[in-house]
């Protein structure tokens, strides 16, 4: 079947020439040292780094994105900026990337209109010690993508809450924070928790808005194996395989650990 | 449902994120009118050859790697679903890879294996192009393939095979004249998608040095002031369209939003 051959050749191939390569030194002997390399301080710094922004983006986006999708659905707002919001979330949650990075440039750079309006109120952000080229500044972007992608994966699931289950809480005398607490909240878990680790790998796995915000100069995993490709910063071919196989292992876990999450929230969607 | 009045928390929820969607779109808009005389951002963008030719260059880029997912995937979903369902699962799995392996990995990995005899692709302009499309086919495969298996559950595909069939049809004729046609919208919400993403795909095509419109708006992000800023825009204005082409084409069916995910 061609779609076999295919993915043999271009997925599979390219994953199982990194996963040998991850498992030879210099000389083209098997080894185990890559994998005990990963524990070098900077690439200990970048997998903590990349995990960090990852975690804070997600949990942060996460709680936004499910405040946000409550308050377009459940929170009496009028309809039409329910459909608002699904349309815009479908939209930021595709633009990440190179113009992401500068249109948040231009927003919270060194010149962007949300810095010179605060300088105006002789409030400097940058004199504080805030850049927008830092960890801090990359995780405010990532968010842009993250909250989105939430409100789109969490509306349904809001959506899916049956009245009737609330009505039978309110009829054996149950407060809202009750109803919540006992019935709508651990209902709505196993989606909400699948959908932040669904961010998590989906702020790990970018690449290149990192690379735009910061000129490469934040040592985050992807950035560091982008630049291993260009040319061989880590002095050592195998330890870049490594590297990639670390965020592969990473996004598979992630990826796992959602789908598992999913099928448990089904049981509830009939 | 019944409807309570909205509380000021909910409102102040929807502001913040209103303000955080428009805030960054409008400091864009803002920047690429900064440039003397009036609209210059915009003038010298497209007054520059390489805007047009990285946009051409991708857009094609966008068709060809539409193009080759669909005769991959449909002849395979269509396969799976009329003859061999026990394999779903494993294909449905296969088509699900490209999230596990980020962009920047599987460039990796396809730049090693293909700049080597048998293959040595990276060594020509065209086989660095073709790089690229296959690149971008196995990034497209999640959406594309979830957008073909939904369009051929939704219509009966055994009937219509058999009816082909029985009036003398061959595979191809089936494929092309029968399947091809009724799974129109949900096809062409799937390219519109790839399209998009392909538009705006960085990693991959400047790791493989192509001339396209991800790496050009990267290298004028840092050589120009207020230009970039126009781009940005234009680039925001595509996607934009592509999403909406997506919604419209999807009133009739059930209301579906796509998600691409970042990059």
């Amino acid at each position: 079947m061609p779609f076999f051959l295919f993915a043999t050749l271009f997925i599979a191939a390219p994953v199982a020439y990194l996963v040998i390569g991850s498992f030879q030194n210099n000389q083209g002997e098997t080894t185990l040292q890559n994998y005990a390399e990963l524990a070098t301080p900077s690439v200990v710094n970048a997998f903590g780094t990349s995990i960090e922004i990852s975690l804070v983006t997600a949990i942060v986006g996460g709680i936004f994105g499910f405040l946000l999708a409550y308050a377009a659905i459940l929170g009496g707002l009028p309809r039409v900026l329910r459909t608002a919001l699904m349309t815009f979330s479908g939209v930021a949650s595709n633009f990440a990337g190179v113009p992401l990075a500068l249109a948040f440039i231009f927003t919270l750079g060194q010149l962007g209109i949300v810095t010179v309006f605060l300088k105006g109120f002789g409030l400097n952000p940058y004199a504080s010690g805030f850049t927008i080229y830092s960890k801090v500044g990359l995780e405010l972007v990532y968010l842009y993508f993250q909250f989105p992608l939430m409100v789109l994966i969490i509306a349904p699931a809001i959506d899916g809450l049956r009245q009737e289950w609330r009505e039978a809480a309110e009829n054996l005398g149950a407060s809202s924070a009750q109803y919540w607490r006992s019935v709508a909240l651990p209902i709505l878990f196993p989606t909400i928790l699948g959908t932040i680790i669904l961010l998590f790998g989906n702020a790990f796995g970018a690449q290149a808005t990192a690379y735009q915000l910061t000129s490469g100069t934040l040592p985050i995993v992807p950035v560091i194996i982008g630049a291993q490709i260009s040319g061989d910063v880590l002095h050592n071919p195998g330890l870049g395989y490594a590297m990639a196989m670390g965020m592969v292992a990473i996004m598979a876990i992630s990826i796992l650990v959602y789908t598992v999450l999913q099928r448990r929230a089904e049981r509830w969607r009939r | 449902m019944r409807r309570r009045r909205a509380s000021l928390v909910w409102w102040i929820v929807f502001v913040v994120g209103f303000i955080y969607f428009f805030l960054p779109l409008l400091a864009t808009l803002d920047f690429s009118l900064k440039a003397k005389p009036a609209f210059a951002a915009y003038t010298n963008s497209f007054a520059d050859p390489k805007f047009f030719s990285s946009l051409l260059y991708s857009f094609t880029i966008g068709v060809v790697t539409i193009a080759a997912s669909l005769a991959l995937i449909v002849p395979t979903a269509y396969w799976v679903q009329l003859r061999v369902p026990r394999a779903r699962s494993l294909v449905e799995f296969v088509s699900l890879l490209p999230f596990v392996i980020p962009a920047v990995v599987l460039v990796f990995g396809l730049i090693r294996v293909y700049s080597r005899p048998p293959l040595p692709l990276t060594h020509t302009d065209l086989g660095s192009t073709t790089l690229l499309v296959l690149g971008y086919v196995v990034l497209s495969l999640p959406y594309m393939y979830r957008a073909v298996d939904t369009g051929l559950r939704s219509i009966d595909i055994r009937s219509l095979t058999e009816a082909a069939q029985s009036m003398g049809a061959g595979w191809p004729t089936i494929l092309w004249r029968i399947i091809l046609p009724n799974l129109r919208v949900a096809l062409l919400s799937g390219a519109f998608l790839t399209l998009a993403i392909v538009l705006g795909e960085f990693t991959i095509a400047t790791f493989l040095a192509r001339p396209a419109f991800g790496p050009y708006l990267s290298l004028l992000g840092n050589s120009k002031a207020y230009e970039p800023a126009a781009v940005s825009l234009i680039s925001f204005g595509l996607t934009w369209l592509a999403m909406i082409v997506i919604a419209f084409l999807g009133r009739d069916t059930r209301t579906r939003i796509e998600i691409g995910g970042a990059h």
